[in-house]
């Protein structure tokens, strides 16, 4: 069944086409990795499934019913939690405090202490966020979400500022909180290691438009994604 | 020829938290040089030593001048710096983020940044916050050109890049390098393409160079390859 289904969306900022009719699903506890060049509208795609865009026309349904009618700050009551590209944290705050904001609405039979020891943040738990290494920043927002208690995650380019053997690590801790806290997961990265070592499927935007959804195995083949994505190696 | 860039026993702490224990290194006039390290190595506490964005302990000359106070003298004396995770101004148009990338310069040379980036005259009036995570990188590293530097310190540009465009973004720092001599220090997580588009490279573990060698021996290392290049 799809947890999270984007009917028809389409959305324009001025005579910008950001996205073009846009449907995919995302079947509950799968992977699916969403991939395409700078500007596609990726980020855009989980601003309008978090709310902070509302279409000009199509629907985001989550869980049976559409989400267009839930205000920004009510999603994650919903059970969505997101992290962002360039991470959006309380940079005075802890890394504690950070992920204590997270269960402020709705959260997770783990408490945030338990749950900054579940992604390995105990050693800097009460060092103020501001000054961390980008790597551990990310890592802080992803317990953040968990926090919420989602059932659908949305993460943005997790693997940033991580080094090979790290990236590594990260696929291997994905898959297992996707197993402990019965996860879906919507993963937006450009490490194509990563993102074809771990989705179930992968859906390709360009200008805003699918271009090709499959295995990752299909969609490496795919000579309208190597063309405008991937590059020939 | 003493190097363009050189750091001594340089020491960096963010409060209590000491993050740099004696960094040493050399960049010599018209080379590349990269820098690699895992998470919380000291990469970027590095460069902002070097841009005097963090307060430091020890020696960085450049170009035998003293750096590694005031963030405003290094953009004088030819150093640019693209910082981690971009910072643009979001508020500000793309040619207000230009203008202010050549706020040391006599007169802003736009056409400088558009030989590179030609998408950003069309862009010239959004605000940069409007740009997508890529499209800010690229705006960023635009900026930089801007103050026309000598020494371009990037910190990780690969970041919210599709695999094409760090690709072209690193051509393009193989194209200044070898055409306008502009020397380059740049951390990076992506090493395959870092170690292919510079001479030499660092490797930091826990605020130290734990490695150093050209790119070609570095490639060769057990460790480098197990924990950077994944083969």
């Amino acid at each position: 069944m799809a947890l999270l289904r984007l009917d028809n969306v389409t959305l324009r900022f001025g005579g910008i086409l950001a996205l073009a009719d846009l449907s995919l699903e995302v079947q509950t506890s799968e992977i699916l990795g969403l991939i395409g060049p700078n500007g596609a509208g990726k980020t855009t795609a989980f601003n309008v499934i978090t709310r902070l865009y509302r279409p000009d026309s199509g629907d985001v349904v989550f869980d049976g019913a559409s989400l267009l009618n839930t205000p920004p700050h009510k999603i994650v009551r919903r059970g969505i939690a997101r992290t962002f590209q360039n991470v959006a944290l309380f940079s005075t705050m802890s890394v504690l405090e950070n992920v204590q904001m997270g269960a402020h609405a709705h959260h997770n039979a783990r408490g945030p202490s338990e749950i900054v020891d579940y992604v390995g943040l105990t050693p800097v738990a009460r060092r103020i966020v501001r000054g961390l290494p980008f790597g551990t920043l990310k890592r802080v927002e992803l317990a953040r979400a968990l926090a919420s208690a989602p059932r659908l995650l949305l993460l943005d380019e997790p693997a940033g500022g991580l080094n090979h053997e790290e990236v590594l690590e990260l696929g291997d801790f994905i898959l297992r909180l996707r197993r402990d806290f019965d996860l879906t997961i919507l993963l937006v990265e450009h490490h194509m290691g990563l993102v074809m070592g771990l989705a179930d499927r992968v859906h390709v935007l360009d200008f805003g438009r699918s271009i090709a959804s499959g295995t990752p195995p299909e969609v490496q083949a795919n000579p309208a994604v190597i063309q405008a994505y991937l590059g020939a190696e | 020829m003493p190097p363009l860039l050189e750091l001594e026993d340089v020491h960096a702490q963010y409060g209590q938290v000491r993050v740099l224990h004696g960094v040493s290194l050399a960049v010599d006039d018209g080379q590349v040089v990269s820098v690699l390290g895992p998470n919380g190595a000291g990469k970027t506490t590095t460069l902002r030593a070097i841009s005097g964005a963090v307060r430091s302990s020890g020696s960085i000359v450049f170009d035998g001048r003293k750096l590694g106070r005031s963030p405003e003298r290094a953009a004088r004396i030819g150093v640019a710096h693209v910082p981690e995770g971009r910072g643009t101004f979001s508020e500000l148009t793309v040619w207000e983020n230009l203008r202010l990338g050549a706020y040391t310069a006599d007169r802003p040379d736009f056409d400088r940044a558009l030989e590179h980036f030609p998408w950003l005259a069309e862009r010239r009036n959004q605000a940069a916050g409007t740009l997508s995570g890529g499209e800010q990188q690229m705006l960023a590293l635009a900026r930089a050109l801007m103050s026309q530097p000598r020494l371009l310190l990037l910190d990780e540009p690969s970041l919210g890049l599709a695999p094409l465009v760090v690709r072209e973004i690193f051509e393009l720092v193989s194209t200044l390098n070898e055409k306008e001599g502009l020397t380059v220090l740049v951390v990076e997580q992506n090493a395959n393409i870092a170690l292919d588009n510079s001479e030499r490279a660092y490797v930091l573990e826990a605020g130290r160079v734990a490695l150093q060698g050209t790119s070609r021996d570095l490639r060769k290392d057990e460790s480098v390859r197990r924990s950077y290049l994944g083969y």
